[in-house]
């Protein structure tokens, strides 16, 4: 009798078993990523509707601390055997996953071998420059993208006499309008995030002047710095020249200086266009948001401006029904209805033309006035072997090399000539040991 | 007169030590090893290749002018976070040890910032002295001094010193103080009779008893500056301003982990281990002689 019972049992275990591996059965897509907070919330957003809208795969988001954190966990994953199937991976960092040929599998490739559609063509050219080889192979899928802007506290500006719709095309009359603000008593006429993105590395790219040689790194490893050039030179003097007389405040490497910008203090602010949301969300004062400046009488300025951020890295290592379930989410994730609302969202660049066109037709940008400005001051203009992009080795600690030197000029350390000429030095010695290692 | 235990097996000795030694071989002779393996090669962070250099590395450390500012930095940074955490716990634990009501909440307060781990005693001192929304930094401003550690190199190394230092008063003031404890009242009674102010007794007689718990505790503290300090620092200045507050052991991180330069990295461990075992020789044959057991 007890026997009996026991077959029983073990009859229904077996068809129970039997019916969960049926709903089981999905492939799992593990994907890392940076983000933490309200793009936290949107990317989970993204994901569970991907994972509604079909039912061969699911995709597992996991936060793995900031950028930098984000990628060291990639590669000790690599290095163990457990890599994700997508690894977010900040602009930064793409040198050195596209130097990685054995541990990434190029994004065209993934879409090649699965079949799945994909036309490179329908991405931003500007976006995804950024992450295509010399002869044309998408090799990380863009994912955000932005592009430094400036905003402005309009409110401050009437505050010091001066028509808040005035021109601030140039970094001349930005300079006159910061005298008119300091002189009304501000203590924070104009700060910045990100220094070395937006006033190098930007810059360099708005005045289609070299950041580095080889096409900024495009063209090949043996490339060298070359930011110390007479056009940084003279915007960097000039911001120090600031820092000394109060106009410019500094506040630190990352976006620090938003805290300051979103509480009224400053009147101008150089930011990402995804500062865009937290600006919005916090500003009790009306705000603008302009091109970013440029300096007047340079040949070819203002150019375009290049994008930060971070793509989509596949990595190797991974079976063919879970690359094809891969291809299947990142073009799920490049679809105009999802990009669009990431656009709208965040202020990060829509990466196709339909996502742009979709959002401009639902008169998005007619009701929050200033958000096409980056797309804008990015597309206005073909790209340039100056102004294509930046892709260089060990740029996250060569960007740290830049914030020092800078750093410097701002306390009046030294002078700007010194400090780029330093910054350089110090940076090609990391590029010949990056050229080193993947020779 | 010594101590001796004789062991009539042979191999029972063998046998008691072998779970110290596997555990340090595995987990120091074992990496220690490897890093010294890997100074020798340039690979690239996934592990695909390496380029074998020799010592291609130590060449590119040496001739790396910032590199040898770092050996500066770190000797300033634990000599004064050493000076400044056993002076104030030695200072609160004389105090400490005089009162008599109210002794253990006054000694429990003393203890509690021990709990506090590193990195959120970074972040502590890193809201109140940060120049945008610091309270510290505010008060300064408003008395006419402006604070930014951010570009001040001397202000930034001021604060991790103090940040680190603080943390690590509790643990010396516990010690200092059951060391305090320890010395017998008879000899103290002695001389407090014969005349010797407070001072006088300090210097010519605590003191020098305590001169073991003093030792200890500064071999521990400069391995704690050395070692441990890695979350403030990463914390409060990421090594900077202009690698200011960049010391070795924060440098090895930095280019290990930021820069996957990990050929760099092994290097520095090496040299770092080095460095060690020569203040550890130089602590036990110089410093430990003036101690009286």
């Amino acid at each position: 009798m007890a026997h009996r019972k026991t077959l029983a049992g073990l009859v229904a275990a077996t068809i129970l078993a039997g019916s969960t591996g049926v709903s089981y059965a999905a492939t799992e897509i593990q994907w890392w990523h940076a983000f933490s907070g309200r793009l936290a919330e949107l990317l989970t957003e993204q994901v569970e509707k991907f994972n509604a809208s079909q039912s061969d795969y699911v995709v597992v988001a996991s936060h793995k601390g900031n950028y930098s954190e984000t990628l060291n966990a990639g590669i000790a994953a690599f290095r163990a055997g457990e890599q994700p199937h997508i690894l977010q991976v900040f602009e930064v960092g793409t040198a050195t996953m596209m130097s990685a040929k054995g541990a990434i599998k190029p994004v065209f490739e993934v879409m090649e071998e699965t079949g799945k559609p994909f036309d490179p063509e329908t991405y931003l050219a500007a976006v995804k420059g950024y992450y295509t080889t010399t002869d044309g192979k998408m090799l990380s899928l863009p994912y955000n993208s932005s592009t430094p802007v400036l905003y402005v506290n309009r409110d401050a500006l009437t505050k010091a006499g001066l028509d808040p719709d005035m021109d601030l095309s140039t970094w001349d009359k930005v300079n006159e309008a910061m005298d008119a603000v300091k002189a009304s008593g501000s203590s924070c006429p104009l700060t910045t995030a990100w220094q070395s993105w937006v006033h190098l590395e930007n810059l360099s790219a708005y005045h289609n002047v070299p950041f580095a040689t080889k096409e900024n790194g495009f063209a090949g490893l043996d490339t060298e710095l070359s930011f110390n050039g007479p056009v940084q030179v003279k915007h960097i003097e000039a911001m120090g020249q600031w820092a000394k007389d109060g106009k410019f405040i500094y506040a630190g490497r990352r976006n620090e200086g938003g805290a300051r910008f979103r509480a009224g203090e400053c009147a101008f602010f150089t930011e990402s266009s995804a500062g865009y949301a937290g600006v919005k969300a916090e500003a009790d004062f009306a705000f603008d948001i302009r091109p970013l400046p440029y300096w007047a009488g340079t040949e070819g300025a203002p150019q375009n401006t290049i994008i930060g951020g971070a793509s989509l890295w596949v990595m190797a290592g991974h079976k063919d029904e879970e690359y094809a379930g891969v291809a299947e989410f990142l073009n799920f994730l490049s679809s105009a209805d999802i990009q669009a609302s990431w656009h709208q969202n965040t202020g990060y660049l829509p990466i196709t033309m339909a996502a742009y066109e979709q959002t401009k037709d639902a008169g998005f940008y007619k009701e929050n006035p200033g958000t096409d400005i980056a797309i804008l001051q990015m597309t206005g203009k073909a790209p340039t072997a100056n102004s294509k992009g930046l892709r260089l080795g060990s740029f996250d600690q060569i960007r740290g090399i830049i914030d020092e030197e800078l750093e410097a000029v701002w306390s009046g350390d030294k002078t700007a000539q010194a400090a780029l000429d330093n910054a350089v030095a110090r940076g090609n010695q990391l590029l010949r040991r990056f050229e080193q290692a993947n020779r | 007169m010594q101590k001796r235990v004789v062991f009539n097996n042979r191999l029972l000795p063998y046998a008691l030590l072998a779970p110290q030694i596997l555990v340090t071989a595995v987990f120091f002779f074992w990496p220690a090893g490897q890093a010294i393996y890997q100074s020798a090669f340039i690979p690239d962070p996934f592990g695909l290749k390496s380029q074998f250099v020799g010592f291609g590395n130590f060449e590119f450390l040496f001739s790396d002018p910032y590199y040898l500012a770092s050996f500066q930095t770190t000797a300033v940074f634990s000599a004064a976070v050493t000076l400044l955490s056993m002076g104030a716990a030695l200072w609160l634990a004389v105090m400490a040890d005089r009162i008599i009501k109210g002794s253990g909440a006054y000694r429990t307060l003393l203890i509690w910032p021990y709990a506090v781990a590193p990195a959120i005693a970074g972040v502590l001192w890193l809201f109140m002295f940060n120049p945008n929304v610091g309270l510290v930094a505010w008060y300064l401003n408003a008395i006419g001094y402006d604070w930014n550690h951010v570009l001040n190199d001397g202000e930034a190394m001021g604060l991790v010193v103090v940040a680190s230092a603080w943390r690590q008063i509790s643990y010396n003031f516990l010690f200092f103080l059951a060391g305090l404890q320890a010395i017998p009242r008879s000899v103290i009674e002695a001389a407090a009779i014969d005349g010797a102010s407070f001072w006088k007794r300090f210097w010519t007689i605590v003191f020098p008893l305590l001169s073991p718990t003093t030792f200890f505790l500064l071999v521990v503290n400069i391995v704690y500056a050395f070692f441990e300090t890695f979350g403030v620092i990463h914390t409060i200045t990421g090594g900077g301003p202009q690698q200011a507050t960049t010391i070795l052991v924060y440098k090895v991180y930095a280019d290990g982990f930021v820069g996957q330069d990990l050929g760099s990295s092994a290097a520095q461990s090496v040299v770092l281990l080095v460095v060690v075992g020569l203040l550890t020789v130089v602590q036990f044959r110089y410093v430990e002689r003036k101690v009286h057991y």
